[in-house]
């Protein structure tokens, strides 16, 4: 294993400052533990390799000129292929969009350009971010580095993977059901789902536009919040993004959690959720106990419903962005498509989406279509509003709530293949932050007997993102989850 | 609640995705269960409770009207697969023969 593509961003960036090596230097053992390791584990879709070189060589020169960008100037990082990247194919994993290369970048892939970072290649996804293992991809699994016949969950599994893997400092994720947190926790890398609208959304591919964010993966709960410094922030290009402030994220790392009040509600610890993982975050929450938090139980009594709401307004959503996917002023065009632009849209689409996101677009269009829209949308939207009314209440209390991240530990890649309802209820956990947009943070802590790691779910209020890295930060002061490596990498 | 196959067809015409008979098939099996889970709903009473659309709280956000050059045409395209004529795309005819 080679050592340099293992450092944190904290680590890069203070050896960049030392000259103990050079941006180069790291690009290449990177890129070099890519082509050790991506043909087995199948993180990236596409690897940029002399786009990476030269941007590390830019880096150096800042560098060695003093004037570095910011702590990601000459960092490598992993871009999940669902954000758009000028000049370089971004296919959102689906048949439909494999030729595409996007005329523009996303705002975020272009603010790391402007921070320094370098681009090591795409990572792989369920196909338009849709499922929880990364199966659904037209470029094949993901599988976990911590073992190769289990899943990397999804649907941001490349990123987790890439991170876990070292074959890159940071990546970039999307989380609209769980999408970052599932495959961190999968995979024992920090991944950080932020507020709904902290982060710009705009170009990056959308899926269900009430509900995606734009998040990261890293190595430390400190890197994670070096990354959501350069990224977060109001987008004139995204409508959603309220302008709030963006604190310093990095200032209460050390400030501990004595007093804070930290909920463990019971409705993550119920008979459904793994004993050993219920047993691993009960261990945490007694880290926290000594650390000198409160730590008591709450309950958000509408958290069983979540995963039906979900599957209501998330394919709703889903199936009016999908409809722009027509073959006409981008993606790929099987060779018949018959004779009229009907028989073309059919045609396109029939061959283009995955099994996956037709179930998806049928749902979706179901449940929007004339006579179905009061039972089941309108319906699950009110539900929405009672499920945000029980956090609103659980935050009285509590400064932050505790969980499990998956109900499991990873799954053997196929097991769920045929039943997408199991698949769909890996998400449970994560869920009902997301219908109420908050920010959620997942934390490695700990592994089973047979050594599959597994991550605690933070979540605090809306904007508190400041909040959710000092009590994960405190936590990883204590303990040494996050440095433990898959022996085979 | 059920799905029958003549459903999945009528939803698969709306939502204009072609599919095959066995996937008109295995769809009908799979709609029918996630439908039938979310009867879990029917337990939740929102009498006078208001739907929520978005979380943010915004409202009317407006910018400055004013043109800015982006993405040039040639660029976007240069994104499609099919013929151009004087910088528009040509499509299959909208009525048949």
């Amino acid at each position: 294993m080679s050592s340099l593509a293992s450092l944190t961003i904290r680590e890069l960036s203070d050896g960049f400052d030392a000259k103990k090596f050079s941006a180069t230097e790291v690009a290449q053992a990177t890129l070099e533990q890519m082509r050790a390791h991506n043909a087995s584990l199948n993180a990236y879709v596409l690897t940029m390799e002399e786009g990476a070189l030269s941007m590390a060589a830019a880096a150096d020169v800042r560098i060695a000129a003093g004037r570095k960008l910011s702590f990601l100037d000459g960092v490598p990082c992993g871009l999940k292929d669902i954000f758009s990247t000028k000049g370089a194919r971004t296919t959102a994993c689906s048949k439909i969009l494999s030729n595409f290369v996007p005329p523009y970048d996303a705002t975020t892939v272009s603010m790391l350009r402007d921070a320094g970072a370098v681009f090591v290649g795409k990572t792989n996804l369920d196909e338009f971010a849709c499922g929880g293992s990364s199966e659904h991809s037209c470029f094949g699994v993901t599988k976990n580095p911590w073992n190769l016949e289990k899943v990397a969950g999804g649907s941001s599994g490349g990123s987790a993977a890439a991170v876990a893997g070292d074959m890159a400092a940071f990546a970039l994720g999307t989380d609209t059901g769980g999408s970052i947190r599932l495959p961190a926790s999968l995979c024992s890398v920090v991944g950080l789902k932020v507020t709904y609208g902290r982060v710009s959304r705009s170009g990056v591919i959308s899926m269900a536009s009430s509900l995606d964010t734009i998040g990261a993966f890293a190595k430390t709960v400190q890197d994670a919040a070096m990354v959501l410094q350069e990224i977060a922030g109001h987008d004139v290009r995204d409508s959603t993004t309220p302008p709030v402030e963006v604190p310093d994220y990095s200032k209460n790392l050390a400030k501990g959690v004595k007093g804070l009040r930290i909920g463990l509600p019971k409705e993550y610890f119920t008979d459904g959720v793994d004993p050993q993982v219920q047993k691993i975050l009960m261990d945490a929450a007694d880290v926290y106990r000594k650390m000198g938090a409160e730590v008591s139980e709450t309950s958000l009594p509408m958290t069983k419903y979540g995963v039906a709401i979900y599957y209501i307004i998330m394919p709703a959503e889903l199936s009016t962005n999908l409809s722009r996917f027509d073959g006409i002023r981008y993606g790929s065009i099987p060779k018949d498509v018959g004779e009229t632009l009907q028989d073309m849209y059919y045609h396109v689409r029939g061959e283009g989406f995955g099994d996956e996101i037709k179930r998806r677009i049928m749902i979706g269009t179901y449940v929007l279509s004339a006579g179905y829209f009061d039972a089941f949308y309108l319906k699950a939207q009110k539900v929405r509003t009672l499920l945000r009314q029980d956090f609103e209440n659980v935050f009285q209390k509590f400064d932050v709530l505790l969980t499990p991240v998956s109900p499991f530990p990873a799954w053997g890649i196929g097991e769920k293949a045929n039943d997408p309802l199991a698949m769909y209820l890996a998400d449970a956990l994560t869920i009902p932050s997301s219908m109420v947009g908050i920010p959620g943070l997942s934390v490695p802590c700990g592994f089973t007997k047979s050594g599959l790691p597994v991550g605690m779910q933070l979540l605090a209020p809306q904007f508190a993102e400041p909040l959710l890295f000092q009590v994960a930060s405190a936590y990883e002061q204590q303990t040494s989850w996050h440095t433990n490596k898959p022996y085979r990498l | 609640m059920v799905l029958t196959p003549e459903q999945v067809r009528h939803i698969a015409k709306l939502a204009r995705v072609a599919l095959r008979d066995d996937e008109v098939e295995k769809l009908s099996t799979q709609l029918t269960n996630i439908f039938q889970y979310m009867e879990i709903l029917d337990e939740v009473d929102t009498k006078d409770i208001l739907p929520t659309s978005q979380v943010t709280g915004l409202q009317n956000v407006t910018r400055v009207d004013e043109v800015k050059s982006w993405v040039s045409r040639e660029d976007l395209l240069g994104c499609t697969e099919l013929p151009l004529e004087q910088n528009q795309i040509r499509v299959k005819p909208v009525f048949g023969e």
